[in-house]
């Protein structure tokens, strides 16, 4: 395999056939591991990664029931940003921005990063006072947002619709400079391949079926692929973290709703930046490729169905092509569903359990992807240290008992 | 999508039509002076999440606006079954 990718190497690539190595050698599970990550999706990774890049814990396995990068992770629509309100989230997604603002070189992997800003929409006077409330929170919280109007929304995306006779007419919104996107499933490879050279074992098409619990310790897992033992295992199983939890005869206050996302035939540069309106309810940004990346929301009923209904993505389409009229025309290529794992606080839990050994990192819910760095790196310092990193120590799974909720909902620049 | 056969209206409808509100059989604590902060984050919070055959509540929102019980599939989103509240009392028949 080959260890590190430089301009050298392409170079040499370039002239030789572009004959590369396998990138994530595939691998049959040991019987033992130090620790097992359910979960080969963003998280898991980066939990596997940072456990033995930082911890120094290099005898681990991620155990993937599908193929790396085939879940959420290359489903979300790939909005990087940390302007959460409260105290606890955004010094947590703010952590996991600044992982993301040195990835590339700390992976050597191109996961193409691409800082191009993100406004926040609001339509309304209240859209406005909670906006400027939460940047002046960010503010104090040192994370870059400021407070623009239509005006120069419009001097900066020309062809956004300003116009007061709309129905939602834009009033301003909130700007995060440092927000972006980042190409989703790159950063699964990179991540896997990051942590295959550190020495982490990449189990994919292998599927958990039940966990062993003994005196309230957890032993391993039971496999499709035989038993593996540990005396740690990490739960990163996102939509089905409820049926991970039932494993182990435990329960996680989380429901799964399918979340729906689109994309467009590919055009020619037109949106240089993301835009997400809350109120309207839908999100856009353009890949490098050229297609229109859509968001829309999640279904209200629980599924575990990878889609969702069609009523969902015709009122996604509506809110857009209310922002932007110029879309109108543009023919959609491709929709899909994943499963996101939402709390009640819209807050993940990241988490011991009763069961000594066993930690959940779950209930990400709409908005994983940009936590995806942060989330692995103090999940990976919560599985080493048996205690919880600083800055997860809020997500606890207890705040659900203790009522200390992280209220995010409707709080954040959007639900997603 | 699915078509939902609303059990007041006696018909056939699209389910956009329909809005979900939640798992079936949640019911109040009688007591609610005697409960454990456990036991309030199990009936606010902690939900079956259930993978497979589901009792869910739905509303004919633009309809007859009544709720009514649902047994549908989380993983087809089939509807098994849909019945009036007080015809089914629990979720025994899961």
């Amino acid at each position: 395999m080959q260890k590190k990718y430089s301009w050298y190497s392409l170079l040499k690539a370039g002239f030789s056939g572009q004959d590369w190595d396998q990138a994530i050698p595939l691998v049959e599970p040991k019987s033992k591991y130090d620790v097992i990550i359910i979960g080969g999706g963003g998280h898991g990774l980066a939990t596997a990664y940072y456990l033995a890049k930082e911890c120094g814990i290099t005898n681990v396995a991620v155990v993937e029931k599908g193929y790396i990068g085939g879940g959420n992770t290359g489903r979300n629509t790939t909005i990087i940003r940390s302007n959460y309100l409260r105290d606890e989230a955004s010094s947590l997604y703010e952590h996991s921005m600044k992982l993301w603002e040195g990835l590339s070189e700390d992976l050597n992997f191109n996961v193409m990063f691409s800082q191009r800003g993100v406004y926040n929409l609001g339509h309304t006077l209240q859209d406005m006072r909670d906006i400027e409330r939460r940047v002046n929170a960010n503010v104090l919280n040192g994370v870059d947002a400021v407070v623009v109007d239509a005006k120069e929304i419009k001097e900066q995306i020309p062809i956004i619709n300003t116009s007061k006779n709309a129905r939602y007419p834009i009033m301003g919104s909130s700007f995060q400079a440092r927000g972006g996107v980042a190409r989703h499933d790159g950063v699964a490879w990179g991540f896997a391949r990051a942590a295959s050279i550190l020495g982490v074992d990449i189990i994919q098409n292998c599927e958990v079926i039940d966990i062993e619990v003994e005196e309230g310790r957890v032993k391993g897992v039971k496999t499709t692929k035989g038993d593996i033992m540990a005396d740690r295992v990490g739960c990163v199983s996102a939509g089905h973290s409820s049926v991970i939890a039932k494993m182990a005869g435990l329960r996680v206050p989380i429901e799964s709703h399918p979340l729906q996302a689109f994309v467009s035939e590919a055009m020619k540069p037109i949106l240089h930046t993301v835009v997400m309106s809350n109120a309207v309810h839908g999100y856009v940004s353009q890949s490098d490729k050229g297609d229109l990346v859509i968001g829309a929301g999640i279904d209200g009923y629980n599924s575990y169905a990878q889609r969702g209904s069609a009523k969902i993505v015709e009122h996604c389409a509506a809110a857009i092509l209310e922002l932007f009229p110029i879309f109108s025309r543009v023919r959609m290529n491709r929709q899909w569903g994943g499963i996101v794992d939402v709390c009640p606080d819209a807050c993940p839990i990241i988490s011991p359990t009763k069961v000594e050994g066993l930690y959940f990192n779950c209930g990400w819910g709409t908005g994983g992807f940009k936590a995806t760095p942060g989330s692995g790196n103090v999940f990976a310092h919560t599985i080493a240290q048996d205690k919880q990193h600083e800055l997860a120590e809020p997500f606890h799974i207890d705040r659900f008992t203790s009522g200390a909720l992280i209220d995010e909902h409707g709080a954040a620049g959007v639900a997603h | 999508m699915f078509l939902i056969d609303c059990p007041y209206c006696k018909e056939s409808r699209d389910q956009n039509e329909f809005s979900p509100a939640g798992e079936a059989f949640i019911a109040r604590p009688q007591n609610p002076e005697d409960l454990s902060d456990a036991e309030w984050a199990d009936y606010v919070f902690y939900r079956s999440n259930h993978k497979g055959d589901h009792w869910e509540q739905w509303v004919h929102t633009n309809g007859c606006r009544k709720y009514f019980l649902v047994k549908r599939s989380t993983i087809s989103h089939e509807i098994i079954k849909v019945a009036a509240f007080g015809e089914v009392t629990s979720d025994s028949e899961l």
